[in-house]
């Protein structure tokens, strides 16, 4: 940690940026300034305003107010070319990669690379970048089969590579490993040192604390504390990024666990590309009892849960939902049995170009009262989406607007409406609490929490440890489409975890 | 013999406006913009390509008017659906019914009258004297042989220059082209320009070269097998010569048939229905060679 | 120079159809404006040309019950693409599946020409129904199950149709009774439908375009059938998970959109040529006229019976440019692919607002 270089002139300043989407001042006269040679952290929860931030930086959008300046001149960024002039890198939280061309081939778009041939022209200096950085990755693999890990590293090496002097990595951990977590950090110390500086997005605390010389913190948009790392602890940051005291741990009601709702037995089901995404996987979840899926995405969760709620076939094994076996069944069936899915993907779950109304009796609308002999009954309709509507405080002044008016966390409000209304035997959430602002967060969570009460097998599948362990009575970790281990949540701890995460049997 | 060495030579020609046609729509696809007014584009530049003939005598002359007419039309399809981004199918539909009108219109006083100069084909020395493909090879038209260099040249483009990365890029994922700094709209309008001018082009073959007389609906549906050709080709330059030469055999088919009594308008239909077909082994193709077309293709890309 | 693209989210629906309806008038006047530039380079004397639309076609009754005549196989396809388009099902072939329902109507007319009446008006538009339909169920299906684009299928098959039609009036069913013209036989009275005393309006094709309009507005606002279309047309991911087969939609949607095609051309040979003539004789266009008279109506069925009356007229004013300008008819289209362009356009306007930003 360099205290010395913080002395010199900022490379990066912000000068009150004010930025405004519809119904939201996502960045509100913020003040950023970024010195060389530091690991300068930007903390805040989802939604607090820090990708839109680094987007501004990045020529992705357009500031309404405020000025920009690097180097102590006034710039003008108005795309990522001219970000990228001025020397500014972004790997973003998700991925910008082009996944049927390879990853050389993807370098070189980011680059001037020469125009004949240019994958040739520029591979001697992306090895030799490969090799200083530990940036190990095979250069002339398509993109979509690479592993997470290794795509990350590809996005890192197209936003060095054009002289970059100021990095942005914008959640950058979300899909590590814990030891691919370590190597990042190794690579950020490296880049440093030569005077270049990072600015690291992100929510977790314990990484802020580990690898940065400095942190603003953001709150709804606004900075609320700007120090040196060394002068301040997980607590305080907990506090600034929240505003209240922040309860680590969730109250967990008490609930007896009953009989198997869902099994699953050997399963093996293909992903998109035909290769293998689930190898013969086998659990039991009760009712009353979360069942967690941990692990970083991409290792066969959204095959699995897909294929329970019948969305994708499966090439052998049984899944058996109360005794019936449903292995292969059309999503309707699956449903009509009391199976509830909240999707991975939002956009999967809901209808923009219909109404409110309309999408809330997607599961149901071929059941009395919407529907009698093929005709709807709109004033049963009706009614049914105001109820739900006021039960689950969805923000909108009437149900027949149009449902793309909602706002994200509404959003998610109307899918769980409409999945949690019937009676749950089995509910399947896929990242519930994904993107979602705090109060929704806390929302969501106090539902899976009740139905848990009423006797529902809740599995979770979530990249949010914390959320998992404090969630769950049992967690499961899934690696390379395989369970490699399970344990109860009151035994688990973050580190055991992670190796499992990681492939580390135990 | 001397059967099939007419066969060849006709098949080579019927081929090349449908290869020079497709090779403009594989670039526009690519670069993720679907341009359904080929038909429209085609047969514009056939009328101007006929009437500047007709005018001036220099057929030259037609091809580059053909090319700026199909052009200019492209550059509409272009502005609404890559500026204002709105839906590809219907604004490339409108264009079609668009240059389907403004050529019959402009047509109208031509209707019937062959073209006094056409384009003189060239005739290589010696090789045009080997037996069978001589003809067929070495004595055509100069749009044959550009059509054929254009292909290849296409080909490096897309796959061995910067350029080519850009396009497929942005027909890919466009938000991460842009995010690469690649200037997304100008790429996009690029690509479909060329496939406005290509269209002009193969409209104007059909009306200085290969039925150099003005006729009401001269394309009559050309446009459209070449959209179809686009996805047989599997969105490649090369594999588009084989698609295109087939499809001209299966036109030259279609008139060597009809003395042996078929029918002419049964006949008539090969052209579509093997297009059809032709559909159905891309689609299998794609299955099986995990090759598809461009994942943006028909959605419009808008920065906020 | 950059556009900035600001989205309003707040549309209240009253201020949204009145707009619509706004720029809908806009958009037909564009067209007209075009077109006349594009004729007056031709040297047509626009006052001439406006005044026979205006005036001869809409202001006196034969012109208006002639654009009845032309609205009718127009409204039919019109009526049966809102269901497709809603589906996000791209038929452009409604030209064929007319074609097709045309040639069945002739088939049946002129071999089953014992049959009494009462049988044989039945059976024609039953049989004019499912040709359209079966056409329309082919591209549904290489949708269905291998993805095929149904844009190009649907074309295709539309020349395909054409030729057929070609094949027969020229081959096995050439009428023996008129001097060798590539024509049938008059088809038998048994089969000729009702005419309105004065004019050319098919009845029993106007009943059924009238009844179809109100029934398929009725089914897709009110039906669990219309609710399954629209789920499929705005998101298939959500209509997978709700259940809701592609398969059965697309299928069923094109073969409403096909059938009320092949009743079309039921209509245009029972009620008006009472044989099969060249194609283009027998269908004018209405396939692809349609497309854009669904389009001008927002696909709402009854709509659709306004705009096609008026492309109807517009039909006829073309034929009778034809006749004094010597002009193409094709002309018209012209003036649909700017009706249809400047629709495009008005249509995002009533969503987002553009502002344009000149920036250096």
């Amino acid at each position: 940690m360099n205290s010395g270089q913080i002395l010199s002139k900022p490379i990066v300043e912000m000068k009150n940026i004010v930025k405004r989407f519809p119904g939201v001042v996502a960045n509100d006269h913020i003040n950023f300034k970024v010195y060389p040679g530091e690991v300068h952290a930007l903390l805040g929860e989802n939604g607090a305003g820090k990708t839109t931030l680094m987007n501004i930086l990045y020529g992705i959008y357009r500031p309404d107010e405020g000025e920009i300046l690097i180097d102590g001149r006034r710039v003008e960024i108005k795309s990522p070319r001219d970000a990228i002039k001025l020397g500014i890198g972004m790997v973003h939280q998700h991925f910008m990669l082009i996944e049927t061309l390879s990853a050389i081939e993807n370098i070189a778009l980011s680059m001037e690379a020469s125009f004949i041939n240019p994958t040739e022209s520029i591979r001697s200096e992306i090895e030799d970048l490969m090799n200083k950085y530990g940036l190990k990755v095979d250069l002339d693999a398509k993109v979509w089969q690479l592993s997470t890990g290794e795509k990350q590293k590809v996005e890192i090496l197209k936003a060095i590579c054009r002289g970059t002097r100021i990095l942005i990595l914008d959640e950058p951990t979300a899909v590590l490993t814990p030891s691919e977590v370590k190597g990042l950090f190794k690579f950020m110390r490296k880049m440093v040192k030569e005077g270049k500086s990072i600015i690291f997005v992100t929510h977790k605390l314990k990484e802020v604390m580990e690898v940065s010389d400095r942190v603003t913190v953001l709150r709804k948009g606004r900075v609320v504390g700007v120090m040196k790392t060394s002068e301040t602890n997980e607590n305080e940051l907990a506090r600034m990024m929240v505003g209240r005291e922040v309860l680590f741990t969730i109250e967990k009601p008490k609930v007896e666990i009953g009989r198997v709702k869902l099994k699953v037995e050997n399963l093996r089901v293909l992903g998109d590309r035909g290769e293998l995404a689930v190898k013969d996987v086998s659990f039991i979840v009760r009712a009353g009892e979360i069942y967690g899926i941990a692990g970083v995405a991409g290792n066969g969760q959204r095959e699995l849960v897909e294929a329970i709620a019948g969305l994708r076939k499966a090439v052998s094994g049984k899944i058996i939902i109360n005794g019936v076996d449903v292995t292969n069944r059309d999503p309707k069936t699956i449903a009509n049995l009391g199976v509830a899915f909240i999707p991975e993907n939002r956009r999967m779950g809901y209808v923009p170009g219909l109404n409110i109304a309309e999408n809330l009796i997607l599961r149901c609308y071929e059941q009395k009262p919407f529907t009698i002999k093929g005709v709807l009954n709109s004033r049963a309709i009706r009614e049914y989406a105001l109820k739900l509507i006021r039960e689950y405080n969805i923000v909108t002044p009437t149900p027949e607007a149009p449902a793309k008016t909602l706002s994200g966390g509404n959003i998610q409000r109307m899918i769980l409406a409409r999945e949690l209304s019937g009676k749950c035997e089995v509910i399947l959430a896929a990242h519930p609490t994904y993107g979602l602002d705090v109060k929704s967060t806390e929302y969501v969570r106090k539902l899976l929490l009740r139905q848990k009460e009423r006797g529902a097998a809740i599995l979770l599948v979530s990249e949010d440890l914390d959320e998992i362990i404090s969630l769950s009575d049992r967690i499961a970790v899934m690696f390379n489409g395989q369970i490699v281990g399970e344990i109860k949540s009151d035994e688990a701890d973050i580190e055991m975890l992670g190796e499992m995460m990681a492939g580390i049997k135990i | 013999m001397e059967y099939i060495a007419v066969l060849l030579h006709s098949t080579i020609r019927a081929g090349t406006p449908l290869l020079v046609g497709t090779l403009g729509e594989i670039y526009a696809e690519r670069s993720g913009v679907l341009n359904l007014g080929v038909e429209g584009m085609m047969i514009v530049g056939a009328v101007v390509g006929y009437i500047v003939t007709y005018r001036t005598g220099n057929p030259w002359l037609g091809v580059l008017a053909a090319a700026i007419a199909g052009g200019l039309l492209s550059l509409i399809h272009a502005f609404i659906s890559i500026t204002l981004g709105v839906n590809q199918i219907v604004s490339g539909l409108a264009l079609t019914m668009l240059g389907l009108g403004l050529s019959s219109i402009m047509g109208k006083d031509y209707v019937g009258i062959a073209l006094p100069s056409t384009i003189i084909p060239i005739k290589i020395p010696v090789l045009s004297e080997l037996p069978i493909i001589g003809e067929a090879l070495f004595h055509q038209d100069p749009l044959v042989y550009f059509s054929l260099a254009l292909a290849l040249v296409m080909w490096l483009i897309l796959f061995k220059t910067s350029l080519g990365i850009m396009i497929r890029a942005v027909g890919e994922n466009p938000a991460a082209a842009d995010a690469a700094g690649v200037n997304v709209y100008a790429i996009r309008y690029a690509c479909v320009f060329i496939g406005g001018l290509l269209s002009g082009i193969a409209g104007a073959y059909l009306s200085e070269s290969y039925t150099p007389v003005w006729i009401e609906n001269l394309t009559a549906g050309t446009g459209w097998i070449i959209i179809g050709l686009t996805i047989f080709s599997l969105w490649s330059p090369i594999r588009a010569i084989l698609g295109a030469y087939l499809f001209g055999g299966i036109r030259v088919l279609q008139f060597r048939l009809q003395p042996l009594g078929i029918s002419p308008n049964l006949l008539a239909m090969l052209p579509y229905a093997s297009t059809i077909i032709a559909l159905l082994i891309g689609a299998k193709e794609t299955i099986r060679k995990r090759i598809g077309a461009p994942s943006a293709l028909g959605q419009p890309y808008i920065r906020e | 120079m950059t556009l900035t693209l600001k989205i309003k989210l707040e549309r209240k629906h009253e201020e949204a159809r009145i707009l619509s309806l706004i720029y809908t008038i806009i958009s037909v006047l564009l067209g007209l404006l075009v077109s006349g530039l594009v004729l007056a380079i031709h040297g047509v004397d626009l006052v001439q040309a406006y005044g026979i639309m205006a005036f001869q076609v809409f202001g006196t009754a034969i012109g208006l019950s002639e654009a009845i005549v032309r609205a009718i196989p127009i409204a039919l396809c019109g009526i049966g693409l809102t269901v497709a388009f809603k589906a996000k099902m791209w038929n452009i072939g409604a030209e064929g599946q007319l074609l097709m329902g045309a040639i069945v109507t002739t088939g049946l007319a002129l071999y089953l020409n014992e049959l009494p009446r009462y049988i044989m008006i039945p059976l024609i538009f039953i049989g004019g129904f499912t040709m359209g339909a079966l056409w329309g169920i082919i591209p549904a299906l290489l949708r269905a199950y291998f993805n095929i684009n149904e844009v190009i299928v649907t074309t295709m098959m539309n020349y395909i149709a054409m030729e057929l039609v070609r094949y027969l009036i020229f081959g096995p069913w050439r009428g023996a009774k008129e001097w060798g013209y590539p024509i049938t036989d008059e088809i038998s009275d048994t089969a000729k439908l009702m005419a309105i005393p004065g004019t050319r309006i098919h009845i029993e094709t106007l009943l059924i375009c009238l009844i179809s309009a109100l029934a398929v507005y009725f089914i897709m606002n009110k039906t669990v059938f219309g609710y399954e279309v629209k789920v499929v047309g705005e998101n298939p991911d959500a209509a997978k998970y709700a259940g809701i087969s592609f398969t059965r939609i697309a299928i069923l949607s094109m073969l409403i959109s096909g059938g009320l095609a092949g009743i079309a051309g039921t209509g245009e040979v029972a009620g008006i040529h009472h044989r099969l003539r060249y194609p283009e004789s027998i269908s004018m266009g209405y396939g692809f006229t349609a497309i854009i008279a669904a389009w001008l109506a927002r696909l709402n069925p009854i709509g659709v019976l306004l705009t096609s009356l008026f492309f109807g007229g517009l039909t006829v004013s073309g034929h009778l440019m034809k006749m004094i300008f010597r002009l193409p008819v094709a002309v018209v289209n012209v003036f649909n692919g700017v009706v249809l362009l400047s629709i495009l356009i008005a249509d995002l306007m009533t969503r987002y607002r553009i502002e344009v930003v000149l920036e250096r």
